[in-house]
């Protein structure tokens, strides 16, 4: 029985493997991912940083995302209060709106609809055109002539989005107000320094914390996921297109489930605990 | 210079390389010396890239041993093997450009790394676009080339820092014969000229034995026979190896004569 095909007896032996397989390939997956981004950050701390490149991130990260967040970030406060105001009038409390519109913008869907807008443009660009390098050989040349493709690469996509992502969620808070503002004027006859007063006065610090913290933390997901992504490509040119679909959805999961713990972890230390 | 008794540049001994299913290289030695060039010759998928990259230090070998230059690759980290690769030109397949900058940045882009000076570096650049008679393209983004241009730009990219080994993936691929004749004479130019030992990856013979055939002599500044005394005197012995690869190993090794006299149908199917 020598010739007996070395697949039978494994299969049999290997229930519980075949069972754990997937399993240890996740936990290999997340290894990689940690080592990776472990990688990224630790090389901003030593020469050379990449400026031109880092620049360039910046411009096509920011300035590209722009338009699209101003415009989404405007009509999102808008619509809030059309829904809320249909509620406020109910009980007569309509001066309400620019508490709740302010309050909902800045600390939760200011950063997560920046952060997903971002995902979307942003995590799929990184994958698909890291991921297009990589299967032209063109990490493997650039290692091949001495240039760490995480220094390179991976380090001035993570620090431009880090520095970039809280400054448009900013200005999406902002746009989002004006348009809540010019809703609640036009439907609810709420004056300019009404709304205003009330929606600064809504907000402590500890909002605005939670409304910077957040971005942060989400340009870290969705850069570092976009890069990983695009760096483990396998199977060329359709393996690229799936890394960019991959990349989308991961770091949209990753970004509404890091949320949900970091609104938990901002209302524990703002002593609101529920 | 007797190549004989000089440490080898690259050896691989017993080297094993695989993907989970099966080993692609499956204890593969050999030994590459100063001066010589090799040519790797198998079919596509033999594992002749991966062959390659080991020697560049980009994959590791799951057994044996890879040196270059008498150093274990092995154990060497990645930080340690960035700057050890300036000793090595590598000439990709596709010629791995990269396609967001022109072809006078992609061939700088080594010397701009390693802080040249822009005077030293520009002057660079030109004289290894010339050297591949591609310096009219200096502005020009990878994709307004043809094929064998950016095949030309990528070796241009190659020997521009002036590295003592050169490893070419399969140079002629997918490029007309008259093209694939360019491109052959520029690596006997820069064999020639600049004394690298080169380690060449090929499905095709019929190019391979053109290095083994010709020479390049600086002196007149043309490509003759190997076979002429005046060219061996000055050149040296440059001497051209073929080894076969089968099944992750060495299957034939040996110079040109040894090649076409050997009755084995394997490597006769390399002959056609
Ligand atoms: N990253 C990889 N993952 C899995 N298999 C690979 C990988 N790289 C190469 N291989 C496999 O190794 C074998 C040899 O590849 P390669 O060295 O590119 O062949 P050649 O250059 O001789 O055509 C092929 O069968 C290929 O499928
Ligand atoms: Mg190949």
């Amino acid at each position: 029985m020598a010739t007996e095909p070395k697949w039978m007896d494994a299969e049999e032996t290997s229930a519980l493997a075949i069972l754990l397989e997937p399993l240890k390939r996740q936990v290999q997956v997340l290894q990689d991912y940690s080592y990776l981004a472990a990688r990224a950050i630790a090389s901003l701390f030593s020469p050379p940083l990449y400026v031109n490149d880092l620049l360039q991130q910046m411009d096509i990260i920011g300035i590209g995302s722009l338009p699209i967040v101003l415009l989404t970030g405007a009509f999102i406060g808008a619509v809030m209060v059309l829904q809320t105001a249909s509620q406020f009038e109910r009980f007569g409390e309509t001066a309400l709106t620019g508490d709740i519109v302010s309050l909902a913008l800045v600390r939760e869907l200011g950063p997560a609809i920046t952060g997903l807008l971002v995902a979307g443009r942003n995590a799929s660009g990184m994958a698909s055109e890291l991921g297009s390098m990589l299967v032209t050989e063109q990490v493997d040349a650039m290692r091949a002539m001495g240039t760490d493709p995480d220094r390179k690469l991976v380090a001035p996509r993570l620090l431009a989005t880090m520095c970039v992502l809280p400054l448009l969620t900013a200005m999406a808070d902002f746009v989002g107000l004006t348009g809540g503002f010019i809703v609640s004027y036009f439907t609810l006859r709420i004056g300019a320094v009404e709304f205003w007063t009330r929606a600064l006065n809504a907000l402590e610090f500890s909002d605005l914390m939670q409304g910077m913290a957040k971005p942060v933390i989400f340009a870290f997901l969705l850069a570092t996921i976009g890069c990983y992504k695009g760096l483990t490509v396998r199977g060329g040119t359709q393996g690229v297109g799936r890394a960019t679909t991959q990349a989308v959805v991961a770091s949209s999961v990753a970004i509404l489930v890091s949320d949900f713990f970091l609104t938990k972890l901002a209302l524990f230390l703002a002593g609101k605990s529920l | 210079m007797n190549a004989a008794s000089s440490e080898p540049v690259i050896s691989f001994e017993d080297v094993h390389l695989g993907f989970g299913d099966g080993d692609v290289l499956r204890g593969l030695s050999f030994r590459l010396l100063p001066r010589e060039t090799k040519v790797l010759v198998g079919e596509t998928g033999s594992g002749k890239t991966l062959i390659l990259k080991l020697a560049a230090g980009l994959l590791k070998p799951i057994a044996g041993h890879v040196r270059v230059l008498g150093r274990d690759l092995g154990p060497m980290t990645e930080a340690q093997l960035l700057p050890f690769r300036r000793e090595i030109g590598f000439v990709f397949q596709e010629s791995a450009l990269f396609d967001s900058m022109t072809v006078g940045d992609n061939v700088a882009y080594r010397l701009t790394e390693e802080g040249v000076e822009p005077s030293e570096t520009d002057a660079r650049v030109l004289e290894a676009l010339t050297f591949v008679e591609m310096e009219h393209a200096v502005d020009k983004l990878p994709d307004e080339l043809s094929g064998g241009m950016r095949r030309r730009v990528s070796i241009a990219r190659a020997l521009v820092s002036r590295p003592p080994i050169v490893l070419y993936d399969s140079p002629t691929a997918g490029l007309d014969p008259i093209t694939s004749q360019t491109i052959i004479t520029l690596i006997l130019r820069l064999r020639d000229t600049q004394g690298v030992t080169s380690l060449l990856a090929t499905h095709r013979l019929q190019d391979a034995f053109a290095l083994a055939n010709y020479g390049f002599d600086p002196a007149q500044n043309r490509v003759m026979k190997a076979s002429l005394p005046e060219l061996a005197s000055r050149n040296g012995q440059p001497s051209t190896n073929f080894l076969f690869l089968r099944e992750g190993k060495v299957y034939f090794e040996g110079g040109q004569q040894a090649v076409l006299e050997s009755p084995d149908a394997y490597l006769r199917k390399f002959l056609v």
